[in-house]
């Protein structure tokens, strides 16, 4: 028997038995489907999504959707312009990101090139705990702390319960981690002869991080914002707690806005029927979503992807 | 030859001001998110104070504040994190190991593979709420908003993260174990199995408690596969009628969500069961890169 499935196998090793190899191949298999199925994941997700848009895009013109400036598919007369879902969920990413871009990069720079390895022990897992903080969490926070007590208290704004300021920047120091930690990544990859050089040619510490180290880094700390922003334009509990559900279209922070994920959340939790308009709703604006998040992803990744070529 | 120096001389004085401007701006950066998250954890912890106790762990919930606790919300949580476990250890594993042992990176399916687990590792959570309403809960399976359905939803959400992490505990094994195991006459999985998985089990077990504690904190898939906010039993089994189930983060935002201050208070007693629970799961998970960590 060990001859028989050696010969249907040509090219593979003639050493150990027939029924170990048979084993063995079945194992590679098994271990492929497993594989497999990440890839069956995508697939879900884009058949799923793409299905419903469809059968929406038969009920709602096409143009409607992207160009109208009203969203109330649950009224009466129901209107489905995405744009006010879209703006609102730019405005709370452009707050995030004026809190986190900052915040990021003062703590990435000063974790690659300032801190000793001391500082570096207490400081990195303080950063990993900010990471893992459950979202919904910060929306407790946003709602009922950062509003009444900072915003409304602290800076004697009068800002209402939902407003998508708070949820803006509440979400920045959501996002703060993943900027940070990987533009620390890209940072540390700048070879050290680099900053010799520089030191060299007499110049300070403060001139070779901004100068030399931060430029030479850079594409890796584009990676770090766009990533960033693909997870502040797919978050949801911090908005759909402390940012109301009203789909305004507006560009005032102090406003309450609706988010393309806080529609999702708001519309799935009441019990839909499959087949309607609003349940196809859910996925047409799943689906701009994530190609959103996806187009923003594809471009991180071949940002990362020069600055490893560079150095590595 | 003199000119460069004599100019960095020349400036030298406001330079070095500027590096302490610079230092001082750093150390504020890190000093606003430290202060965030005291804030934090100090707020959950006084609107917590006034109602946590046994109370709050074993009563069901109630639309009477003095009166609604957590119980169901445990256990829909432990049931889902069951599930979720059962499902990405061995696919996990499986995958990473065939993507670190067995795959041909030039082959095209196999980079399609690892582009794609990068890609899933970044969709968001809300689109396997979507993935799972529209495959597991409703459409081919129809399995209703069981446990099932939830525990899947978040399996499949983390499983990149299993995945990215065992193969780099894979990748760390050195090469001579597998050479030395491979000399002595035993098969690829024979060396897999004996040598690469057992030296590899610190930093998956790692992987794995910090995907299972991503998967506790998770409230947006849950909502849109249809946790219940509502529930007056403990759930009892995978699918059928006793399966529905509420989760900690449901339940807590279910809380947010009412005006009243008192369910404020619920909510807080939650997040804090929440985050006591998280970090008991990244204690061990520490501890567990640090007491096994092979030095070859």
């Amino acid at each position: 028997m060990g001859t028989a499935t050696s010969a249907a196998v040509p090219g593979t090793s003639v050493l150990g038995t027939g029924r170990r190899r048979r084993g063995e191949d079945a194992i590679r298999v098994g271990l492929f489907l497993a594989a497999l199925l990440s890839v069956l994941t995508t697939v879900g997700i884009v058949f799923s999504l793409l299905k419903e848009t469809l059968a929406f895009f038969g009920d709602v013109g096409i143009w409607d959707f992207i160009t109208g400036t009203e969203w109330s598919p649950l009224f009466a007369d129901p209107q489905f312009g995405v744009l006010p879902l879209v703006t609102g969920t730019l405005l709370v990413t452009g707050l995030a990101l004026v809190v986190a871009i900052p915040l990021g990069l003062g703590t990435a720079v000063y974790l690659a090139e300032y801190a000793t390895p001391r500082t570096r022990r207490v400081v990195k897992p303080f950063i990993e705990l900010l990471a893992g903080v459950p979202t919904i969490v910060f929306g407790y926070f946003a709602l009922t702390f950062f509003t009444p007590v900072v915003l409304n208290g602290v800076f004697g704004m009068d800002v209402p319960t939902f407003n998508a300021l708070s949820a803006g920047i509440v979400m920045g120091f959501m996002v703060l981690p993943t900027v940070a930690s990987i533009s620390e990544d890209a940072m540390s990859a700048v070879p050290g002869s680099l900053r010799e050089g520089a030191f060299g040619l007499g110049a300070n510490k403060l001139q070779v991080s901004l100068r030399v180290v931060f430029p030479a880094a850079l594409s890796g700390i584009v990676a770090s914002v766009v990533l960033g922003v693909s997870r502040a334009i797919g978050e949801t509990m911090i908005v759909l707690v402390a940012a109301g559900q009203q789909p305004n279209f507006t560009a005032d922070p102090r406003n309450s806005v609706e988010t393309i994920t806080t529609f999702i959340a708001a519309t799935a939790k009441g019990d839909i029927a499959t087949g309607t308009t609003t349940y196809k709703t859910i996925f047409a604006v799943g689906m701009t979503l994530f190609v959103m998040t996806l187009l923003m992803n594809a471009i991180a990744i071949r940002f990362v992807r020069r600055y490893r070529q560079v150095y590595e | 030859m003199s000119a460069a120096p004599l100019s960095l001389r020349a400036k030298s004085g406001s330079t070095r001001v500027k590096d302490v401007a610079f230092r001082i701006a750093m150390l504020a950066c890190l000093g606003l998110s430290a202060v965030v998250l005291v804030a934090l954890i100090v707020d959950v912890l006084v609107d917590a104070a006034p109602v946590f106790g046994s109370r709050v762990l074993t009563s069901f919930p109630s639309s009477n504040s003095s009166a609604a606790g957590l119980q169901p919300a445990i256990f829909g949580t432990l049931w889902i994190i069951a599930v979720c476990a059962l499902f990405i250890v061995p696919v996990g594993v499986a995958t990473a190991v065939y993507l670190e042992e067995y795959a041909d990176s030039s082959r095209w399916w196999n980079r399609l593979i690892e582009v794609n687990i990068q890609n899933l590792a970044a969709v968001p959570s809300i689109v396997y709420g979507i993935l799972g309403l529209a495959f597991l809960v409703r459409g081919p399976l129809s399995l209703g908003r069981v446990v099932l359905a939830g525990g899947l939803t978040l399996g499949l959400l983390v499983l990149p993260v299993v995945i990215i992490s065992g193969r780099e505990a894979i990748r760390a094994v050195p090469p001579s174990i597998r050479e030395g195991s491979m000399a002595l006459g035993a098969t690829q999985w024979q060396t897999i199995y004996k040598q690469v998985l057992p030296a590899s089990i610190p930093g998956i077990a790692t992987g794995v408690i910090l995907a299972l504690s991503r998967a506790i904190g998770e409230t947006a898939p849950l909502i849109v596969v249809g946790a219940a906010t509502f529930i007056t039993f403990n759930p009892h089994g995978l699918v059928g009628d006793g399966a529905g189930f509420s989760a900690l983060p449901i339940q807590i935002f279910s809380w947010i969500s009412q005006p009243q201050e008192e369910f404020h208070q619920l909510a807080a007693a939650g997040i804090v069961l929440l985050l006591g629970l998280l970090c008991c799961m990244n204690g061990v998970a520490i501890y567990l890169r640090n007491r096994y960590e092979n030095k070859w």
